[in-house]
């Protein structure tokens, strides 16, 4: 009897071991996160900063332990800044099984693209701000930034109670992002009397602005509005110097990124912006960042760089909290979460997300000075983080 | 009427631009039967040569500029006509548009991936600030460059009417059979086109790139312009080139203004439209007559 059953033991054990291997396999084999970003076109800038700080932090993620005991395998692709491109390679982040993607950053390719990783249940980060993204009912949609329509009321309230301007000329670049924020801003404008006295639009990658100075000029706005790109927004504020535009430049974000001064160089002194990230902020965590970012590229990050680290940081936030790698319920999680810095200094600040998918945190008011940003207003959250 | 001429002498310096790299377009027509459709890159190739030179060399601009057309030549006038334009000029025009295209695709995937894909700023060579002239401001760079893309342009017409060289380049644009007959040697001026092609790309190159920035796409835009400003003008002169440039600088600017910028950058087509259906020599080039 005894034999017997020792050959039944040896017949179960080699029946499950495998099973039991390709079980334990499964528990170590890294965590597929696919960046779809754009690593080259108009967008070029923003991607590689996205890119670069999802980088980052999958680089000390790993190196502290992994998430849950796995590493992360990030692999990123470039999606050219157009949206069909985006939208093909969102189908191979799915046949890869990829438990989360991270962007794209443009509205107007993650719009295109986030209907690919909703039908395959994969949560996706964007770094893109356009409104409309997060008002589509996809619940695997989460933003890395704050949408326009947080972040143009508290913009419109500066230019009424500090510029103190009556009316307003707006640049804005004519793709989904541009079109969101300009409806977004005129809403808001409007609901605080400010009056819109030049719409300008603008086309993406364009290269020439003096028309449209021109036409900021020619309407005696108070102050102009700029709400372009990276490198339209550089452009846009080198024609503004050279046509001798004297009056408050104003945007949201793109206008006071670190890649907009380098390149517009003196002509980005002066500009003021609304930006819900900034490597100049004061919290010690963002400053650590700042050192790392610049240790490892060997330059200063922009906005975009610290969306793609702290969105890294929240897949690692929630996926420990929900004690395992499912997508579906990372999904569930991350709805009406809040991650606080103290925990999890990666995030940067203390961040909370709504049902929609859209974050709420502290943001900041800068200006450039001597071609830096220099924060001169904290701003709360619309909701206090609880 | 300020603001009228504000636009009119800003798309004049724009349009300059475009002349430098359009002359480029009819010279080397001209000389040799080359549709050069790379010309684009070959503004943005010297743009990155010079910021290699200012950023990584640690040279000044005026030094930069100088090794940078040293370069240019070798690399964008000698090295491009020996490998690309002999071997198959004689084989037709089409082959080497096919080719031009295809090295115009090439070099920017290159730099793309060789050096950068974002944008690089460029320091403009004119000073900031207006000009003052009573109610009139017009920016020192528009001015420069101005001046710059002028004395450029008018030395080239007193060096191709005035010195023998020049007039023999002439004559083999005119005849390359009978330039031949007159003892010229045709093969070395044809050369010297490529080069002075080079140098204009790099002076555009240094009057473009503080605007557009550098990046390895930046020549698709002024390379397209500037071969529909050769087209406006007179594909077969190299003054049509200039009346093309600026023409389409003006109108993009007051289109730009006066309807909405959005149409600014389909005036040069629509304009290229109209005269390839009424005036398809071009508004200042000869007709053409061949045996078929």
């Amino acid at each position: 009897m005894k034999k017997i059953n020792l050959i039944m033991a040896g017949v179960l054990g080699l029946a499950l071991g495998p099973i039991t291997a390709t079980a334990c396999f499964a528990q170590q084999a890294p965590i597929p996160i696919v960046g779809l970003v754009e690593l080259s076109g108009t967008g070029a800038t923003a991607g590689t900063n996205f890119d670069n700080g999802v980088r980052l932090a999958v680089k000390e993620i790993n190196a502290s332990g992994g998430i849950l005991g796995r590493q992360i395998q990030y692999t990123s692709m470039d999606t050219q800044s157009a949206p069909q491109t985006a939208k093909a390679l969102a189908q191979k982040a799915i046949d890869e099984k990829a438990y989360v993607v991270m962007g794209p950053v443009f509205s107007g390719s993650f719009i295109v693209s986030m209907a690919e990783t909703k039908r395959a249940e994969i949560p996706n980060f964007t770094g893109g701000e356009a409104a409309n993204i997060t008002q589509q009912g996809n619940p695997y949609v989460f933003r890395t930034s704050f949408t326009q329509s947080t972040a143009m009321p508290k913009l419109a309230r500066y230019i009424k109670d500090t510029v103190k301007a009556k009316t307003i000329a707006i640049v804005w670049v004519n793709n989904d992002f541009g079109k969101g924020g300009r409806d977004s801003m005129a809403k808001a404008l409007e609901a605080q009397g400010i009056k819109v006295a030049a719409d300008v639009s603008t086309d993406p990658g364009q290269v020439d602005f003096s028309a449209a100075v021109l036409k900021v000029k020619q309407s005696n706005a108070d102050a102009v509005f700029v709400y372009t790109n990276e490198e339209e927004s550089a452009r846009a504020l080198r024609e503004l110097k050279k046509q001798g535009y004297d009056k408050p430049i104003i945007g949201e974000t793109t206008l006071t990124g670190q890649k907009v001064i380098e390149l517009a160089g003196e002509a980005a002194n002066g500009a003021v912006a609304h930006v819900g990230l900034t490597v100049d902020a004061p919290q010690p965590q963002i400053k650590a960042f700042d050192q790392k970012f610049q240790a490892e590229y060997k330059y200063k990050s922009d906005h975009n760089g610290m969306k793609g680290y702290s969105g890294m940081y929240v897949v690692k936030a929630i996926t420990e909290k929900i004690r395992k790698v499912d997508s579906k319920e990372f999904a569930k999680a991350l709805h009406g979460a809040t991650i606080r810095a103290k925990d999890y200094p990666g995030v940067l600040l203390d961040v909370s997300f709504d049902a929609n998918g859209d974050l709420d945190r502290e943001s900041f008011l800068v200006k450039v000075e001597g071609g830096k940003q220099v924060v001169t207003a904290t701003l709360p959250p619309i909701s206090p983080i609880k | 009427m300020v603001d009228l001429l504000q636009l009119i002498i800003s798309g004049t310096a724009t349009g300059a631009i475009y002349a430098l790299c359009a002359l480029g377009f009819t010279l080397l027509w001209q000389a040799s039967g080359t549709i050069n459709f790379a010309q684009g890159e070959f503004v943005m190739v010297p743009a990155f040569l010079m910021l290699f030179f200012i950023n990584t060399a640690g040279l000044p601009l005026w030094l930069a500029f100088l090794l940078t057309c040293l370069v240019a030549m070798v690399l964008l006038g000698y090295t491009f006509k020996r490998a690309m334009v002999d071997p198959l000029i004689r084989h037709g025009v089409i082959p080497l548009v096919i080719a031009t295209l295809g090295l115009s695709i090439g070099v920017k995937q290159l730099v793309k991936a060789g050096v950068t894909a974002q944008a690089q700023p460029f320091n403009s060579i004119f000073p900031d600030g207006l000009l003052s002239l009573g109610p009139l401001k017009v920016s020192y760079m528009d001015v420069g460059t101005l001046v710059l893309a002028g004395v450029i342009v008018v030395g080239l017409q007193m060096f191709l009417n005035r010195t023998v060289t020049g007039r023999a380049m002439q004559a083999v644009a005119q005849n390359t059979d009978s330039a031949r007959v007159l003892g010229i040697n045709v093969a070395r001026m044809v050369l010297y086109t490529f080069l002075i092609n080079a140098v204009l790309s790099v002076v555009a190159a240094l009057l473009v790139t503080p605007t557009y920035l550098a990046k390895f796409d930046m020549g698709e835009s002024i390379g397209l312009k500037a071969f529909y400003a050769a087209i406006i003008g007179g594909f077969n002169q190299t003054r049509g080139a200039l009346l093309g440039g600026v023409l389409v600088g003006v109108l993009e600017n007051l289109t730009g203004a006066y309807i909405s910028p959005a149409y600014k950058e389909g005036v040069a087509l629509m304009l290229f439209l109209v005269v390839i259906i009424f005036k398809p020599e071009g508004l200042l080039g000869k007709t053409e007559e061949r045996k078929v």
